[in-house]
Formats: C-alpha cells, sequence, structure tokens
C-alpha cells in the first residue's frame, strides 16, 4: 500500500494536539518528543510488516502507547494535565483513562483546539503563522525558513518564543466554549490568510513549496469550517478566496517552467474543481449579510475565475470591489491591484494616475511588481524609454530567479517592440 | 547461491515528520528492489527497542540492550547472494547508511 503524500507531515498536528493535551499544555516539547517516536517506529516497522490498513490510526495508537510509557517512568517526577492528574496517579486508573483520552471522541477537537492555541493573543501574527507550521503541519524549522525565504535562527526563535508562550498557558484553549471560541476566530482566520498569502504571494521561487503552504492553509481552514462555531461566513469567504486563488496555482508556472501572469496565463489549466468549491463556499459565505475583506477579495477572485479571458472580465465590477476593499482595509497592495484594474477598464494612463496616485506608496516602491505594473502600462502607451526603465527597476527587485526572468523577458519584449538594441 | 543475515544498526531519530516519511520510503523502495531481484530470501523482522539481557550462569538479568543508539541493532533480514562480496554490495542500498548506522552483513552457516 502506498501513502498519501505527506501523511506523517498531516496527521502531526493531531497527534501533538492529543499527547499534549494529555500531559498538558506545560509538558508541549516532551508531547512532540513522544509524537517523534511514533514516526521513528513507524519508519522502521512498516518496511517489514508494509503499511497498515490505516496508517493514521496506528501511529495514533503508537503516539498513545508511547505517551503510556512516559506517564508509567515520570509519574512521580512530574506533573501532567491537571484534568486528568489524578487519574494519572494511579497505576489501576492509568491505562483505562489513557485509553479514553485517546477514543476518537476524544482526539476530534484536538487539532481545532492546537489551533486557537496557537493563535495566543500575545503572539504577533506572524509567530503564530511560524507556530502553526511548526506544530499543526509538523515543518521543522529548516523547512518553514526555506518556505518563509528566513533564516533559522529568525525562526528557531519565533517559534521558541511562541512554544514558551504556549506552555506557559495553564491550559490548552478550550474549543468548547462559545464566547471563547467568536472572540479568538478573527486571529485564527487572519493567521490562516497569512499562510495562504506566503505560499500565494510569497518570495520563495519554488512552486512546489508554495503549492505546499497554499495546500496547509486550505487543509486547516477546511478543518475549522468542520466545527459548526467556526463555521462563520467570515470564514466561508476566507475559504472561498483560498480556492479560487489557489485554482490559478498551476497555470503561474506556463509549459517552458517560466512565470505567468493572469494576462497570459492558459486558462485552461486552472483547477475546476477549486472553483467549484470556491464557489459554493462563496454562496455559502453570503449568509448573514455581513459582508468581510474576505469576501471582497473571494469575489474578485471568482470574477477572474469565472472570465474566460481577459477582455472577457468584469473589469467595472473588479474596481469597484477594489473600492469596497480600499475602504474597508487599504493598503499599497490593494491600491496597487486597483490601479492595475482601473488600467484594464479606462486605458493604461488612467493605471498610471492612479499608481503615481497612491499615498503611502514608500514601501511598495521595493515591490517589484509595482515597477512591473508601470512598465507594463507605458509599453501599452508604446513609451519603450520608461516602460524599459521600469523594468529594469522590477529586475533589480525581483525576489527570485523566477521574478528575475519574468521582467527580464518583458524588457526584451519591449526591446522588440521598440525595434531597439535587442531587437531580433 | 548463499544465504547472508543483515543486522541493521542504529536508527534516525531526528527530522521533520516529511524528512521521517522520505526515510520510510526510502526503506519500503529498497526492500521492494531486493525482492524483485529474487535476494530477499527472509523479509526478517523489526525489533524493539529495549528488552532484557541474560547473562552467565547466575542468570543475572539486566534491562537491555543499553547499548548506545547506534549500535542497537533494529531489524534483520536474510538476503540471497552469489558470495559475500555481492552481499556486501547489495548492502550498500540500505537507508540506514545515510542516517549513521551500519549493516552487518553475516554469512549463514549452512554446515
Amino acid at each position: 500500500m502506498q501513502l498519501t503524500e505527506h501523511l506523517f507531515r498531516h496527521e502531526w498536528g493531531r497527534m501533538v494536539g492529543a499527547v499534549t493535551r494529555v500531559f498538558g499544555a506545560h509538558n508541549l516539547a516532551l508531547a512532540e518528543d513522544v509524537v517523534q517516536e511514533a514516526f521513528c517506529r513507524a519508519a522502521e516497522v512498516w518496511p517489514y510488516r508494509g503499511v497498515p490498513e490505516n496508517p493514521s490510526a496506528w501511529l495514533m495508537a503508537t503516539a498513545k502507547n508511547c505517551a503510556l510509557d512516559v506517564l508509567r517512568r515520570e509519574r512521580t517526577a512530574r506533573t501532567f494535565a491537571p484534568s486528568l492528574g489524578r487519574f494519572l496517579e494511579s497505576q489501576t486508573t492509568l491505562a483505562p483513562v489513557i485509553e479514553e483520552a485517546f477514543g476518537p471522541a476524544a482526539i476530534r477537537d484536538d487539532l481545532l483546539r492546537m489551533m486557537f492555541s496557537c493563535c495566543h493573543p500575545q503572539l504577533a501574527p506572524e509567530a503564530q503563522v511560524a507556530l502553526m507550521l511548526n506544530i499543526l503541519c509538523g515543518f521543522s524549522v529548516e523547512e518553514i525558513a526555506s518556505a518563509l525565504v528566513s533564516t533559522p535562527a529568525a525562526i528557531e526563535k519565533r517559534v521558541a518564543r511562541g512554544k514558551r508562550t504556549l506552555s506557559k498557558s495553564k491550559k490548552l484553549f478550550e474549543v468548547a466554549a462559545p464566547a471563547e471560541i467568536s472572540s479568538r476566530l478573527p486571529a485564527v482566520d487572519t493567521a490562516l490568510y497569512l499562510l495562504f498569502n506566503e505560499g500565494y504571494h510569497g518570495a520563495n521561487a519554488e512552486s512546489a513549496v508554495r503549492g505546499d503552504l497554499c495546500q496547509e492553509a486550505m487543509r486547516l481552514t477546511a478543518i475549522l469550517l468542520e466545527h459548526p462555531l467556526c463555521a462563520t461566513p467570515r470564514t466561508y469567504a476566507l475559504a472561498a478566496l483560498m480556492c479560487l486563488n489557489a485554482a490559478r496555482l498551476p497555470a503561474r508556472i506556463d509549459a517552458s517552467g517560466n512565470l505567468s501572469s493572469l494576462f497570459e496565463q492558459d486558462r485552461s489549466a486552472w483547477n475546476r474543481q477549486l472553483i467549484g468549491e470556491g464557489m459554493s463556499f462563496l454562496e455559502l459565505s453570503a449568509k448573514g449579510g455581513q459582508v468581510s475583506e474576505y469576501h471582497l477579495e473571494a469575489a474578485i477572485a471568482s470574477v477572474h475565475a469565472t472570465a474566460r479571458s481577459i477582455e472577457d472580465t468584469d473589469w467595472v465590477k473588479v474596481v469597484s470591489l477594489y473600492d469596497s476593499l480600499m475602504t474597508m482595509r487599504p493598503s499599497p497592495i490593494v491600491a496597487l491591484n486597483r490601479a492595475i484594474a482601473i488600467a484594464q477598464r479606462d486605458g493604461p494612463d488612467r493605471g498610471i494616475e492612479e499608481i503615481r496616485a497612491i499615498t503611502d506608496a514608500g514601501r511598495l516602491t521595493s515591490y517589484p511588481f509595482y515597477w512591473a505594473a508601470l512598465g507594463e502600462f507605458e509599453l501599452r502607451c508604446r513609451r519603450s524609454e520608461p516602460a524599459q526603465q521600469h523594468f529594469r527597476s522590477a529586475a533589480a527587485l525581483a525576489r527570485n530567479d523566477a521574478e528575475r526572468h519574468f521582467f527580464t523577458q518583458r524588457l526584451q519584449i519591449v526591446d522588440l517592440d521598440s525595434g531597439g538594441e535587442g531587437g531580433i | 547461491m548463499s544465504e547472508f543475515t543483515y543486522l541493521f544498526r542504529g536508527r534516525k531519530t531526528s527530522g521533520s515528520p516529511e524528512e521521517m516519511q522520505k526515510h520510510f520510503e526510502r526503506w519500503a523502495a529498497w526492500f521492494k528492489e531486493l525482492a524483485a531481484a529474487g535476494r530477499l530470501k527472509d523479509p526478517g523482522h523489526p525489533l524493539q527497542g529495549t528488552g532484557k539481557v541474560v547473562t552467565g550462569s547466575r542468570k543475572i538479568v539486566k534491562d537491555g540492550p543499553y547499548a548506545e543508539a547506534k549500535d542497537v541493532v533494529g531489524g534483520y533480514i536474510i538476503v540471497e547472494a552469489d558470495d559475500i562480496g555481492q552481499a556486501v554490495e547489495l548492502s550498500k542500498g540500505c537507508p540506514i547508511l545515510e542516517v549513521g548506522g551500519s549493516v552487518e552483513v553475516r554469512p549463514v552457516q549452512v554446515r
């Protein structure tokens, strides 16, 4: 039997959640060791025995047995989860209590509990994202650093601080309390949104890594939606925007392995199934009449996902959605995207005007696509010289080889267009 | 054709879930390769890391094996090869070697 891709990664969070519930949040590191041991055993036993029929259940059962070993050994030396403490102390109640603590009903909410615990209000959103990747998705510090294009040292610091905060809390987040769920849900949504964006817009050059991050965000969001208190219109909108944007991921790299912009993408490569799921989520998000920034972003993505071509796209609608987004959550990036939509609606000169009018463009000017957008508009106005300048600026700011190659290619197109020195 | 026992020592204890899964998949692929080549005489058994050691005429029982992790036998299989040289060559594909472990190749005494 073949293992599902990333199975270990996907089981990690639930297993750590279950063992941490039994050991107590202060024993998080010990819980991680126990889960690690379960994975070691799987890697040692399965080659001989073959993959068990239900590998997830095998892993959880092995983690349970390892946890039991630890409890027998360290029962007197350590304190464990206060809620179970009394039962864990007695030899006769230990095994049945552990049996129940790892039963299907008990482990159902473990991943959710961990997800909410990772979004501790004392932690910055970036730290929450790193912690989610580590605890829920089983990414090592090195894997997080490489995925987020950061250094292992910086990520290590972020993760360690997050774990300290988690360990200091008396207990894990209580998912049975409706008021607590509602008050922390927005933070969970935000962290998942950031995680998705790291994959979708991040600096990592490898599309496989980016796809992984998007997939993890979508997987966790789907788990969030399984809980009735978390299945709010806002979270549905978040799921919708993830699906509708992720649907375009396969087309972002063309047949020769190069970046391809929305304007040139082969739309037949878009994932129809994800578009379908996204549209259903969007429908579910419409209940209640409240409109969040996720609703607006999902609506924008839905316009693109359902348009047959750039020309067929309802740019009037896209611009008005960006107008609303600017009111609700103004940011230089939203302003840039709005300007691009305006250029589609009213022509490239209007696009340039809008970009020039962006206040607070300071940080935006270090974003390569800011210059690339200006370059495109100048190119469309057939002004080669400024177009070249802008694409050169973009290439200089490129965050990876794929982006650099993309901007250099645009530069060559300008050269061709102007019959200049680059012409063949 | 002769039989050889491979004793695997050491274990991979660190690594992200993704790396652990890759490590398992390399083991599974190697076993499959041996079997497909008709070399896997007996797929053997994995061994648990702990047990008891009984020694001497006084039959003293100790928890064991208490060796360093890299010296503990984690499992064994029996392969068929023309000679020890070929058995050694075949053992070089073992993933335990990538994580600091070793394979002990021992001819099975037949007579």
